[in-house]
């Protein structure tokens, strides 16, 4: 049967197919959607950890007792779980296991764009790169089969256009994977140095038997055509070659990307006039083919960050880009994205942004969108969970230095979990007067409503154990825990004026659940004035001053004729925090 | 040869559920099909776009700038900030809708009042109140399957079964409402 899957999706009924009955991740785009469809299948095991490192070793666990397992990441997640992996190269495989990473060039959601490419390669992990959601599939099937013969985990890298991109796909069934037994096996499983020196002996002729499969697997292809022009290409920059060259080119077309094939690589460059290296970030395939003596034309040429899409590549090679339709650009207004109408980030990162002698350490979530106009109450991001510790390191250098200024930090409630409890650990441990707010809004947002230990259920949708944040602050030592509304003014306002005059640390948890949530029956239990109201402007009493505006609710407009401030009731879900901020009492609610 | 289709519009607008109708026709009708999305933080409100290619044989799943046959946009600003993408001689829909940004809400920019002109000035823009024919029929939200009926007939998709295609995408209560806002926005171009 056909069908039109995504990258991420491909990769999910791949894993299906191949038998796998474990999977873990933690979300994150592009690769999130990876994780929520191996849940949909009844016969794969599949749990959100809360964070990389933990979901790679769940994987491992599960890989050491006998089960195919995957585990998937955003780029960034593998910085997390790359300390477990390792080490888990050494050891080698029981059952298949597979790490999924899903790069980013571009930075579309992301603080970085570094290229997991080089982790393989350091980690000494196999590697594949599908171009489509057909090769997803093929290529997770292919490395459970050569894992478990070739004893290693395998590394499928992805990128956000293979991730997010639709292509036609055959659906195949499931294949009925025996499970692999258990038995004690401490020369492979237990990395004492002794034992890792034996292991790590076999991981380098296994890197060996590799090479040599690199120069024979299907995934590396020659497509000869024209000879003048010769492409090197791995991933989406494949597809993309053979839009610009079409038979105007002869292609090497690698798929499994680490170790390389040396061999295959010196044919083609010596049958061709010349060769483009054709990758997205680093030129990591070039500084090989250089490496075998080959000429090439890389980086020289062709951007070092963005995606490389069609029009990048053609305007490099020709050296103007694509005619456009010329206009006037001034008309053009921006359009960033902001906290949706009834966003329980609003009222806190409104009243916090108006304290302009404080520094805000922010971390990954929505709410690092509190960085941008109007609310500018954002002065660091750097990874998830760093908001405390960056802002403890801060807070102890602002003090060193005889500076009066406090530290405030933010991150969500998902962020905690990930690793923002080590974080707090070492405010309470080494004594930081921070004011550490966890904006607990019942869900992980941003990408797009995963379920986390605070909400109760699992990534299945089973019922689980709920951990209270604020029972893990207390019980790391904070004596000053707040748990608030942050759709409250006041209420914020108060609290954060006793927490910045304490000289302890300090947590503010802010509990409301995201606006677009899908509420839980506990939901609808605790927050029973949950969104069932709107706000309306009273027309007599709106002046027209604007200050409502300030709050950056996109239900709200001024509409110049009438010099007064409506509400679009489609988006209202009656949070108030505009009626709070009017100063003439013109807004309250709808009868 | 391959044919590229660019929507755009603003997050919640409905272009996603649009391209995904889109590219099911297109592969029964036989078609080889790629779309590609951009989510994560754009869908916070912020611009959004589905791009969809087909043909016998499609290689990239990404239009280059200056190369869609048509953009269909659910949004006044949004046409003018995807007419990079647009051939010179392409067709451009667009949807009669002025949906403000945060930097409009908050008076950091002001939204020219001569968006649609600035864009007939360059192409010659075929403009459809879709949000206005969808509330005749009953619900807004539906807009977004009047620009795609629109489009069907300017790609002429016309051939192919749509009415089993949102049959198997459209929730039961909303396949009516569907399947007569599709007729509505094929019947608003001429």
């Amino acid at each position: 049967m056909k069908k039109l899957l995504t990258g991420d999706e491909a990769i999910a009924r791949g894993a299906y197919e191949a038998g796998v009955s474990y999977a873990s991740a933690y979300p994150g785009t592009p690769s999130t959607e990876i994780l929520e469809n191996l849940a949909e299948y009844k016969e794969i095991y599949a749990e959100w950890a809360p964070n990389e490192k933990v979901a790679m070793e769940s994987a491992i666990g599960a890989s050491i007792a006998g089960l195919r397992s995957m585990v998937s990441m955003k780029h960034v997640g593998m910085n997390v779980a790359a300390d477990p992996m390792f080490t888990w190269a050494y050891m080698g495989v029981n059952g298949g296991n597979v790490i999924v990473t899903a790069d980013e060039p571009g930075m579309f959601s992301s603080q970085n764009e570094q290229d997991n490419r080089n982790y393989a390669k350091a980690a000494k992990i196999a590697m594949l790169e599908p171009s489509d959601s057909q090769e997803c599939i093929d290529m997770v099937k292919a490395a459970y089969e050569l894992g478990e013969e070739f004893d290693t985990p395998f590394i499928i890298r992805l990128t956000t256009r293979v991730c997010h991109s639709k292509t036609i796909v055959e659906l195949k069934d499931r294949k009925d994977v025996p499970h692999k037994e258990w038995t004690k096996n401490p020369a492979k499983y237990v990395c004492l140095p002794a034992i890792a020196r034996n292991l790590k002996v076999k991981l380098l002729e296994r890197m060996k038997k590799l090479e040599a499969y690199s120069e024979t697997t299907p995934f590396n292809r020659i497509e000869m055509g024209d000879t003048s022009v010769g492409v090197i290409a791995s991933g989406i920059c494949y597809y993309y070659a053979k839009e610009i060259f079409g038979d105007k080119a002869s292609y090497l077309k690698l798929g499994f990307t680490n170790p390389l094939p040396a061999g295959l690589i010196k044919d083609f460059c010596s049958r061709v006039d010349k060769v483009y290296v054709l990758e997205e970030n680093d030129p990591y395939i070039e500084e090989f083919v250089r490496q075998q003596g080959c000429a090439c034309i890389g980086k020289d040429l062709f951007p070092s960050m963005g995606e490389l899409t069609p029009d990048v590549i053609r305007a490099c090679i020709t050296g103007k880009p694509n005619e456009t339709i010329e206009f006037d650009r001034t008309k053009l207004i921006g359009r960033a994205p902001t906290f949706c109408a009834g966003c329980p980030h609003r009222g806190l990162f409104y009243r916090l942004g108006k304290r302009k002698d404080i520094m805000i350490s922010g971390d990954i979530g929505c709410y690092t969108l509190a960085a941008g106009k109007p609310y500018q109450a954002m002065d660091s991001t750097v990874c998830m969970g760093a908001s405390f510790s960056l802002g403890a390191g801060a807070q102890r250098a602002f003090h060193m230095e005889g500076v009066d200024r406090r530290v405030v930090t933010v991150l969500g409630d998902s962020t905690f979990f990930h690793t923002g409890i080590n974080s707090l650990i070492n405010t309470v441990y080494n004594k930081a007067n921070t004011v550490n707010i966890i904006l607990d809004n019942r869900i992980t947002g941003m990408t797009g409503h995963q379920d986390n230990p605070g909400t109760g259920y699992t990534a299945k949708g089973e019922e689980t154990t709920l951990i209270k944040i604020e029972d893990i602050v207390r019980a790391i030592g904070v004596k000053h825990v707040y748990v608030i509304n942050p759709n409250n003014l006041q209420e914020v306002d108060d609290t954060l004026d006793k927490c910045l005059a304490l000289d302890e640390p300090s947590v503010i948890i802010t509990r409301w659940p995201c606006a677009l949530k899908k509420f839980s029956k506990e939901d609808r239990e605790e927050f029973t004035e949950l969104f069932v109201t709107r706000d309306k402007v009273d027309p007599d009493k709106c002046i027209g001053c604007k200050k409502c505006l300030k709050a950056g609710c996109p239900a709200m407009s001024y509409v110049a004729e009438t010099k007064k401030v409506v509400i679009n009731r489609a988006q209202c879900v009656g949070c108030d925090v505009c009626a709070q901020v009017c100063p003439k009492q013109a807004i309250g609610k709808e009868d | 040869m391959t044919k590229s289709i660019l929507l755009v519009g603003v997050g919640g607008q409905g272009t996603i559920l649009a391209s995904k109708i889109l590219t099911n026709g297109l592969m029964e009708a036989g078609y080889d099909v790629k779309m590609s999305e951009i989510h994560g933080m754009s869908q916070r409100g912020g611009s959004v776009s589905s791009q969809v290619r087909y043909g016998e044989k499609v290689m990239s799943p990404v239009i280059e700038k200056g190369q869609a046959d048509i953009i269909v946009s659910f949004e006044k600003m949004e046409a003018l900030r995807a007419l990079d993408y647009l051939k010179k001689d392409g067709t451009l829909v667009v949807n009669d809708v002025e949906i403000p940004s945060m930097s409009v809400i908050t008076g950091d920019e002001t939204y020219p009042d001569d968006v649609l002109d600035e864009i007939k000035k360059h192409v010659s823009a075929r403009v459809v109140d879709a949000t206005g024919l969808a509330r005749e029929l009953g619900n807004e939200k539906a807009s977004n399957i009047i620009l795609l009926g629109t489009l069907i007939k300017a790609m002429g998709l016309t051939a192919i079964d749509w009415d089993t295609i949102l049959e198997a995408n459209i929730k039961p209560k909303f396949l009516e409402l569907n399947k007569k806002a599709l007729q509505v926005g094929m019947d608003a171009v001429q």
